[in-house]
């Protein structure tokens, strides 16, 4: 199991750099993930964030579907926000696991 | 009388009707099975339907072919579910009361879920192949087809039998080769996948594939809109792919009854323990086939797989004992890959599909993850199956549980 150390803080991550201690995350190390995905982050972000994690930890599958439907913010916005592939990026500075697309 | 009520005569409801009226006294226990519908579809057929290699009739047979002696059969709409209660009540108002209730309402495509998908060009010049009038309607389209951007675009994940839109290329590629004109048509796979699959192997080796046969992929492009004036494709982070045919996979959505009864996720599907498939919110209830939300393919060969497991668990559950089968997401899917030649993938919740042979390790005499004619020949010889076998219930020689014996790591 490799760790990664964002601002101080060494965290546990997978071979893909998914952190595998969801209990480990705080808001420093959510920002030095950011900064290697190439993100910053906002209020926004962190509301955003904050919705993925509560969203996971009650079991939830991640959807861009759930999250337009979430409120906080919507579809378009999400891709803005984290380029590219945004439940990829997201859930990683989240610190949850990478969304299985189960098929 | 116990009551045992199936909810959905496709092919996990009819499965399930034919196993538990083996086991269940006829004289203690009713089984009544629910379905809007009288016809049954052999769904997997679909795809050869726009390429001309079956037409209607090769997919349709009437649902009470299958259905054994001692089954009540309602053919009517659902209301909704009240599980509390457990009741579930008819379009017209019959209430219907149960002890047992097993949740088989599959799932089926939302065209609407996607902004302009059935817009003025569906149907015209957009199509999908998940109904039969999609299907027959595309068949009459690629007849007088001149070419052009023909673009296969899967809209979200989950839908069913996730691997049907890679072989749609496959046969393309073929049906437009054979025709000597597929220099004029340019094939397009446009995906919200990051590759032509999602588990590494697979991936690779249908990745492969596509490149061989000169279909572009465009990846991670998820739909926001279909502009019929400009005849583009849109996704949210501002890809656009312009089309001359399109060929959708649109949203998939569980049914609305689950809305109506409180019973769904926001797709609609019901929230089902993955291992002994029951609900993860009432006893009584258990979920099979598409309708439930295990992270595994929404396939018929789930279906079929799970249906063994549940047999065993709601004995279990009937006789009062702890629960003994645990469905491993077993899924095995045959991909036709065109001129005659298959492939094939096994796997499950935790194993991606791996190259070997099956069934029968070392001796097949299907390749996994391999091009054979004798894959393709699987695939046709499981029309049979599935009318003669399958749907009734019978026993197969493949384990409902996955084998690693044959694979290679």
């Amino acid at each position: 199991m490799a760790t990664k150390n964002y601002g101080g803080v060494s965290v546990d991550v997978n071979d893909e750099g998914y952190m595998t201690d969801s209990s480990q995350w705080t808001k420093k190390v959510a920002s030095g993930i950011a900064t290697d995905e190439g993100v910053v982050l906002t209020d926004k972000h962190f509301e955003v964030i904050d919705f993925i994690r509560t969203k996971v930890a009650d079991g939830a599958t991640l959807t861009i579907r759930g999250i337009n439907k979430s409120g906080v913010v919507n579809a378009k916005e999400f891709y803005q926000m984290f380029p590219g592939a945004p439940l990829k990026k997201s859930t990683k500075i989240a610190g949850v696991p990478k969304p299985e697309s189960c098929i | 009388m116990k009551k045992l009520l199936i909810l959905g005569a496709g092919t996990a409801g009819t499965m399930m009707a034919n196993k538990m009226r083996k086991h269940l006294a006829r004289d203690a226990w009713e089984i009544t099975i629910v379905d809007q519908f009288k016809t049954h579809y052999y769904q997997p057929g679909f795809l050869f339907i726009p390429f001309g290699m079956y037409n209607r009739n090769d997919v349709i047979k009437p649902k009470s072919d299958f259905f054994p002696v001692g089954v009540n059969v309602i053919y009517s709409k659902i209301d909704k579910i009240q599980a509390k209660e457990s009741n579930v009540i008819l379009e017209d108002g019959v209430v219907l009361k149960y002890d047992y209730l097993i949740v088989a309402t599959g799932c089926k495509t939302a065209p609407e879920e996607v902004d302009g998908l059935n817009g003025e060009l569906w149907y015209k010049d957009i199509f999908d192949f998940y109904t039969i009038e999609g299907a027959v309607a595309l068949a009459n389209y690629f007849k007088t087809w001149k070419g052009g951007e023909l673009i296969i675009n899967i809209s979200e994940l989950p839908y069913k039998c996730p691997v049907a839109p890679l072989e749609f290329a496959f046969f393309a590629d073929a049906f437009f080769t054979e025709r000597g004109m597929r220099d004029k048509v340019n094939i397009t796979y446009v995906t919200p996948m990051s590759g032509a699959f999602t588990k590494p192997r697979a991936t690779k080796m249908l990745g492969e594939l596509l490149e061989q046969k000169n279909i572009n992929l465009v990846p991670d492009f998820a739909i926001m809109e279909v502009n019929n004036e400009e005849k583009k494709i849109m996704d949210y982070g501002g890809t656009e792919v312009k089309f001359d045919c399109l060929v959708s996979v649109p949203p998939n959505l569980g049914d609305e009854v689950m809305e109506r009864s409180g019973l769904g996720d926001d797709m609609n599907y019901v929230p089902t323990d993955k291992h002994t498939l029951q609900s993860t919110a009432h006893e009584n209830i258990f979920v099979i086939g598409d309708a439930s939300n295990i992270p595994t393919s929404k396939a018929g060969s789930v279906a079929h797989f799970a249906a063994e497991i549940l047999e065993e668990n709601l004995m279990c559950a009937i006789e009062g004992r702890p629960f003994t089968g645990s469905f491993d997401g077993h899924a095995n899917c045959y991909i036709e890959t065109g001129y005659g030649k298959g492939t094939l993938i096994d796997f499950n919740y935790d194993t991606e599909p791996l190259p070997g042979s099956f069934p029968f390790p070392g001796l097949g005499p299907f390749g996994l993850l391999k091009v054979s004619r004798m894959n393709h020949y699987g695939k046709v010889l499981f029309r049979w199956i599935y009318w003669h076998i399958l749907l009734k219930g019978k026993e197969m020689p493949i384990d409902s549980e996955m084998q690693m014996a044959g694979k290679k790591l």
